[in-house]
């Protein structure tokens, strides 16, 4: 189906299922642990044998030499796999460095060796036996000092590393109030709580792997590519997933090293990644400088904003594209914006939770907020002013919708904006100074093809396939939602199967691109099925209704499944979208508020209330979305207060590399969150006319913090996380 | 992990001789220490020696007043003992500013002062690191250093030690009883326990080779009000940034002992002298001599704050 005019009414719009607060169908599969992870396949591979993976003990240089003598000897060892034994390995077209590392060295633990035994202690044991002499060569590991070399990477599409609209150094030099500030953002994992993990079953040169992945189709092909496979070889089956946040979006070292292990032991074998490899094994989001200029008006309007992010990368990588939003959130005639990319020895740098915007959005929204303060204005109010309704940089192009100032305006009524001290410093309650905080929200929203395949048998039960995966975003639910809006059929009637790469290619789990892509996915095959289901029973007229588990027109109702009667009826499309996303800019909006409490005496911060106000299109499901944004809070309250990957700068690592050391907000960290939606509706985005707000309610968040903290305490910090350390020398007596 | 032996001990004597009598054994009673570091092979004992089948699990009036905890009591048992609670509520409250529920059921009391540092680098096997391979040099020193000691360490090591129990014990002044291989018991005060990194960061306490704690005495019960505060970047299952126990009289005189700055639990006597004075002179003595990095300096700061807001708390 190809979407390339506004949705018009169609049968989601009945709302009889979807935009219900409905729990997760798979929800009681997951409480009593019958949902099956990558590394619990006990009955399709009871002799699996374990591996277990070695990795670099240096960030750059070379394999001089490896003696596996001792670790071959060791109790229950079956095979060794290195790049030395491996054969020819292809590099996947989503990875950056090799997964399988030797001679050469790319960046530190990234896996040389795996060790395959019968147990996973005896492989655990031998691989500690294997002894690697390497040749260490000087890498780069430090950003800021990198930050004069960077060079201006290439330009994808739209996203180009410069762009300019007008003059942008004449305006910003003319403006009688002005910002130039620089801020940053360190290094941060996806922490997630299941590691990669895979298990790989050969059968001739078919591989099959159970794996926990969220771009199904993506991973499919890198397989084979990185293995010399065609593609049809290889089966990928990733039905349930214990938290990505773009961790997962690709092929990593524990699918290919189970791929490899199993075809030298000849028998399945399941590699889960050690958690003390997680950090610098896989990817992670790196880490920027970002420097921001802002000039206005004494009216408070902008007529100058530039942006200019660093980060760095391994050489092939990617720069984060930390300016997104500055291109698309604020007005003013005159802007620039520019990226250039460091090249570090460090571990790949890539997506996590809304790259580009994430990191951005911690920067921009500090900046907004001094800019207000020099201004005199109310940071709502500024915002308010310097609202577009039309793309700053091609006015004749509208936002599709565009709801940020009503965002902020309800988000300050039901937050208690009012009552803020606008002088920071100034509240104090019991040892704790309190200060408030606001941030807008913003994340763009991706337009990708997604396909689905629908079943309807005798008894009127719908089955749904598509290789879309649930990372526990509750994509299940949302699909039998839609499955059932269209077909007219309960919930309990629609069965959903997902993360097979023998089913249909969907847009898979990312960019808050999963919802609103997936569903339309499966609207377009129901679309099929419920043509299929009229000429099956005769229908001729135009105007069916699938209601109740009938099909009726006029006075003829007959049941659903009676169109399944001969066999199972099943059709298969999907998505594809036109030109709406060129004429509009469809992006989703959001206004975040945090209150807060610093202690006068050690600085030590701790967050009381916070509140996101969104606007992001039709809400499939108020419960998953609920539970969508207030995750992506807590993963913003980690942003701003203690999220860092610690650089050892001599020896180019990630120092923190397991969860003690890598801190993440526990329980005790979050208070009370709140959340609003906007009723909206978007006919450009899709017939579901739906948006993403996965990544939408971690954008800004850190920044609210941020300028909560100065609220509370009259000090700036531009460096995130905003630790006590950076507080404590400005604080005032206790 | 390596393989390894293990036995199960009747009696503290026979724990003793059993690990007196082998070059590499060692003592475990929670694990939850020791297991994480045989599986990353930071520790790689060839021997293990249960004890948790000895008793030592009782929490018992001295006769002078006094509490005897049995070394294998669990940190959840001693942080809920009313006794505890009543008459040493600073040790109930380091205890609890701790680790999580769920290891607090199984760690134990004499575990606990003996659990190891949480350096990074100790942990990284890839890392030289005089704690764990002596000789082989310090990562942490020109490293990632936040988290290390500003005091007492060396040019061997910057580790601290982790435990809030400790901070609790020393301000106390517990004395930690043992049994000795040749079936010879000995008292050791808190304060000799721990030792400084020196040139042997690798040997952590005083106790002999085979030499098995069995029980923390607690002296008769001092008064005054109790406070620990533990500081840290996030609000609960966090190593301290700075940890401040302290006992405060009446008349403003106390006892304050320091956790995450140093080698061991730092207690300078003389600086509690000043405490009448308030926390900048009590601060001044127990810190003279301190060596930050860059990167912790702010520890320095953040111990006289806290004590500062301690000591506000105290006079209530």
């Amino acid at each position: 189906m190809k979407f390339d005019t506004p949705a018009t009414t169609n049968p989601i719009d009945q709302l009889k299922v979807i935009g219900h607060a409905t729990s997760r169908i798979e929800g009681p599969l997951k409480t009593t642990g019958r949902a099956t992870y990558a590394y619990e396949w006990h009955d399709r591979a009871a002799s699996a044998a374990y591996g277990y993976i070695v990795g670099s003990a240096i960030a750059k240089g070379r394999i001089a030499s490896m003696d596996l003598s001792r670790a071959k000897s060791a109790p229950g060892i079956i095979a060794i796999v290195t790049a030395e034994n491996a054969g020819k390995l292809g590099k996947g077209n989503y990875n950056t460095a090799k997964l399988l590392g030797g001679p050469d060295i790319d960046h530190y633990h990234q896996a040389v060796a795996v060790v395959v035994a019968e147990t996973f202690e005896q492989a655990r044991a031998a691989a500690q036996l294997v002894k690697v002499d390497y040749t260490a060569a000087k890498g780069s590991f430090d950003l800021s000092a990198g930050r004069d070399g960077a060079a201006k990477p290439p330009g994808r599409g739209d996203n180009q590393a410069d762009t300019t609209v007008g003059d942008f150094p004449g305006a910003f030099a003319s403006a009688p109030v002005q910002l130039d500030a620089t801020y940053t953002t360190p290094d941060q994992a996806h922490a997630m709580m299941e590691p990669h993990a895979s298990m790989a079953s050969w059968e001739g040169d078919k591989l099959t792997l159970w794996t926990s992945n969220q771009m199904i189709a993506w991973t499919t092909g890198d397989v084979a590519k990185t293995l010399g496979l065609p593609k049809e070889n290889v089966r990928l089956i990733s039905p349930f997933i214990g938290g990505g946040f773009g961790g997962k979006l690709f092929l990593r070292a524990d699918a290919v090293l189970a791929a490899l292990g199993a075809r030298a032991a000849n028998r399945p074998v399941k590699v889960a990644m050690q958690r003390p490899l997680m950090f610098n094994n896989t990817t992670h989001r790196p880490a920027t400088i970002q420097r921001i200029r802002i000039g206005a008006g004494r009216d408070g309007k902008i007529t100058a904003i530039g942006h200019e992010s660093w980060s760095g990368n391994l050489p092939e990588g990617r720069p984060e594209t930390a300016v997104n939003q500055t291109r698309l959130l604020y007005a003013g005639e005159n802007r620039m914006t520019a990226l250039r990319l460091a090249m570090l020895d460090l571990p790949e740098g890539n997506a996590m939770r809304a790259p580009g915007e994430a990191p951005g959005m911690m920067a921009l929204e500090i900046a907004m907020d001094e800019m207000a303060e020099r201004l005199g204005l109310d940071p709502i109010e500024f915002r308010a002013r310097n609202d577009t309704q039309v793309d700053p940089e091609h006015p004749n192009r509208p936002f599709s919708q565009r709801q940020l100032v009503e965002c902020m305006r309800i988000g300050a009524e039901r937050f208690g904006w009012s009552k803020r001290n606008a002088e920071p410093g100034k509240q104090r309650d019991g040892r704790w100074l309190v200060g408030m905080g606001v941030a807008a929200a913003f994340r763009n929203n991706l337009l990708m093809k997604s396909g689905a395949r629908v079943r309807l048998d005798g008894q009127g039960r719908v089955t749904v396939e598509t290789d879309m995966t649930d990372i526990g975003t509750g994509s299940y639910t949302i699909i039998a939602q839609t499955a059932a809006e269209m077909m007219g059929v309960p919930l309990d009637k629609v069965v959903v199967r997902l993360g097979d790469s023998s089913f249909p290619v969907s847009a898979g789990s990312g960019g808050q691109f999963g919802a609103n892509n997936s569903t339309s996915g499966v609207y377009a095959a129901c679309v099929k099925l419920r043509e299929a289901v009229a000429q099956k029973l005769g229908f001729n007229s135009a105007e069916i209704a699938f209601t109740d588990g009938q099909v009726s027109s006029g006075n003829r109702s007959v049941p659903l499944g009676q169109a399944a009667s001969g066999g199972e009826l099943s059709a298969e499309d999907s998505i594809e979208y036109g030109d709406l996303a060129k004429t509009h800019q469809q992006s989703t909006f959001g206004a975040h508020f945090v209150e807060l409490g610093v202690d006068v005496a050690t600085a030590e911060i701790r967050v009381r209330r916070m509140l996101a106000v969104c606007a992001a299109g039709r809400i499939l499901n108020p419960k998953t979305a609920r539970s969508q944004v207030i995750g992506a809070m807590t993963m913003g309250v980690g942003a701003a207060l203690m999220e860092e990957l610690a650089v050892d700068k001599r020896n180019g690592f990630f120092v923190n590399h397991d969860l003690a050391g890598y801190e993440v907000p526990v329980h005790a960290d979050i208070p009370h969150q709140d959340t609003i939606f906007l009723d909206e509706t978007d006919p450009m985005s899709s017939p579901m006319k739906a948006k993403g707000i996965a990544e939408l309610g971690i954008c800004g968040v850190a920044a609210a913090l941020a300028n909560a903290i100065y609220n509370a305490t009259g000090i700036r910090v531009r460096d995130y996380p905003i630790t006590l350390d950076k507080l404590l020398d400005h604080m005032p007596d206790a | 992990m390596k393989p390894f032996t293990y036995e199960k001990a009747n009696s503290p004597a026979a724990a003793a001789s059993a690990a007196a009598g082998r070059s590499n054994a060692k003592f475990i009673a929670g694990g939850t220490n020791l297991l994480d570091l045989m599986k990353l092979e930071i520790e790689t004992p060839s021997h293990l020696i249960d004890v948790n089948g000895l008793g030592f699990d009782k929490i018992e009036p001295t006769s002078d007043g006094g509490l005897r905890i049995g070394a294998l009591v669990r940190n959840t048992a001693l942080a809920a003992d009313a006794r505890i609670r009543r008459d040493y509520g600073l040790l109930s409250r380091a205890l609890l500013a701790g680790a999580s529920g769920q290891l607090r059921n199984k760690a134990t009391t004499a575990g606990n002062l003996l659990q190891r540092t949480r350096c990074p680098y100790f942990y990284d096997t890839n890392q030289p690191c005089n704690k764990r391979n002596p000789g082989s040099g310090c990562a942490a020193i020109g490293g990632v250093t936040r988290q290390h000691a500003v005091i007492g360490a060396s040019d061997a090591c910057i580790a601290t030690h982790p435990s809030d129990m400790a901070i609790a014990m020393r301000a106390l002044d517990a004395t930690v009883q043992t049994a000795r291989p040749d079936g010879s018991i000995r008292d050791i005060p808190i304060a000799d326990l721990h030792r400084l990194p020196g040139d042997t960061p690798h040997l952590e306490t005083t106790l002999t080779p085979g030499e098995l704690i069995t029980s923390v005495t607690l002296p008769k019960l001092v008064g005054g009000t109790h406070i620990y505060r533990k500081v840290r970047d996030r609000a609960s299952y966090a190593f301290a940034l700075v940890s401040v126990g302290a006992i405060i009289q009446r008349d403003g005189t106390g006892r304050v002992a320091v956790g995450g700055i140093a080698h061991k639990p730092w207690r300078v006597e003389a600086a509690e002298a000043e405490m009448p004075h308030g926390a900048k002179a009590v601060a001044a003595r127990l810190l003279e001599g301190a060596s930050p990095t860059k990167e912790n300096a702010f520890k320095l700061s953040l111990v006289e704050r806290t004590l500062g807001a301690v000591l506000t708390e105290a006079k209530g």
